[in-house]
């Protein structure tokens, strides 16, 4: 999955905490989100291996930007938030 | 394990440095070279890239695309950090850099990160309500201005290239670079000249 800019995404609304010990760098307040690709950071092991010390493949890494108001709906139109998010977090929305 | 952790730091250190040393994991050299990096980041440093961006726009251009091989052009170490980002504020977009899930901080740059940084507050604060946050810092922003919140989530660091304030046509770089502190490079304040 190569995720061009401008992508609109939907983050995974899982919670893998729910079934067992896990390392997650998907903050909550963006899972079932819509977002918008703005750039794809880079490949880099999957944290959620790494943190238990387990063979680590390469993910694609984007910055995916959401509106403000989309997570939060009494902020202010046209501000924004910008969070790196693997490519196995993120769906096409 | 109790007498572990009653155990004196420094002796503590010492063993762990006789142990990495023994089993060749490190010398005594390399601990000391880290240490000497370790110390000499600070925001000092982030001031630095900051004034010479605002007064060479071939370099500013080359820290947007590459902030990690270009501040390593200024021969600031950055073997084994993660990867430099750094985000450009404009009159109409302000950068605010948070990490909601720890304290991720671009360290090799601007040192150790503050305490506020790492406060549950901060972190919680910084999305919610990003504009209520930066008030508290007395920070002003213009009402056309639309604010960023930067999310430090995986493997870059992130700092923020503020604007240069009016006021400081033709002043050196190391003028420049004292008028910047290390949150007008978080985003929670902006530099100013007066």
């Amino acid at each position: 999955m190569d995720l061009a800019p401008g992508t609109e995404v939907r983050v995974k609304d899982d919670w893998p905490e729910t079934r067992g010990p896990c390392h997650i760098r998907t903050p909550h307040y963006v899972r079932g989100r819509r977002g918008r690709i703005l750039r794809r950071l880079g490949a880099f092991p999957n944290p959620e291996d790494l943190a238990f010390a387990r063979p680590a493949p390469t993910r694609a890494l984007y910055h995916v930007l959401f509106d403000e108001t989309a997570l939060f709906p009494d902020s202010r139109q046209g501000d924004d938030l910008l969070v790196e998010l693997f490519e196995h977090w993120l769906e096409p929305a | 394990m109790s007498t572990l952790v009653e155990t004196d730091a420094e002796t503590l250190l010492a063993a762990l440095r006789g142990l990495l040393a023994a089993k060749g994991l490190a010398t005594p050299a390399e601990i000391a070279e880290r240490l000497a990096i370790t110390e000499k980041a600070s925001p000092a440093q982030g001031a630095r890239i900051v004034a010479k961006a605002w007064t060479d726009p071939a370099f500013r251009a080359r820290l947007l695309a590459d902030g990690t091989a270009t501040v390593e052009g200024l021969g600031i170490p950055m073997r084994g950090a993660p990867p430099l980002g750094v985000l450009e504020n404009t009159p109409d977009l302000h950068h605010l850099v948070v990490c909601t899930l720890c304290s991720c901080y671009p360290r090799a740059v601007l040192g150790y990160p503050p305490f506020w940084y790492k406060s549950a507050g901060y972190r919680a604060r910084a999305v919610r309500d990003p504009r209520g946050l930066i008030a508290e810092w007395g920070t002003k922003l213009p009402d056309t201005t639309r604010i960023r919140v930067v999310d430090s989530t995986a493997d870059y660091r992130w700092m923020v290239l503020p604007l240069r304030p009016a006021g400081t046509d033709g002043w050196s770089e190391d003028a420049l670079a004292a008028l910047v502190h290390e949150g007008d490079m978080v985003g929670v304040s902006v530099p100013s000249a007066g």
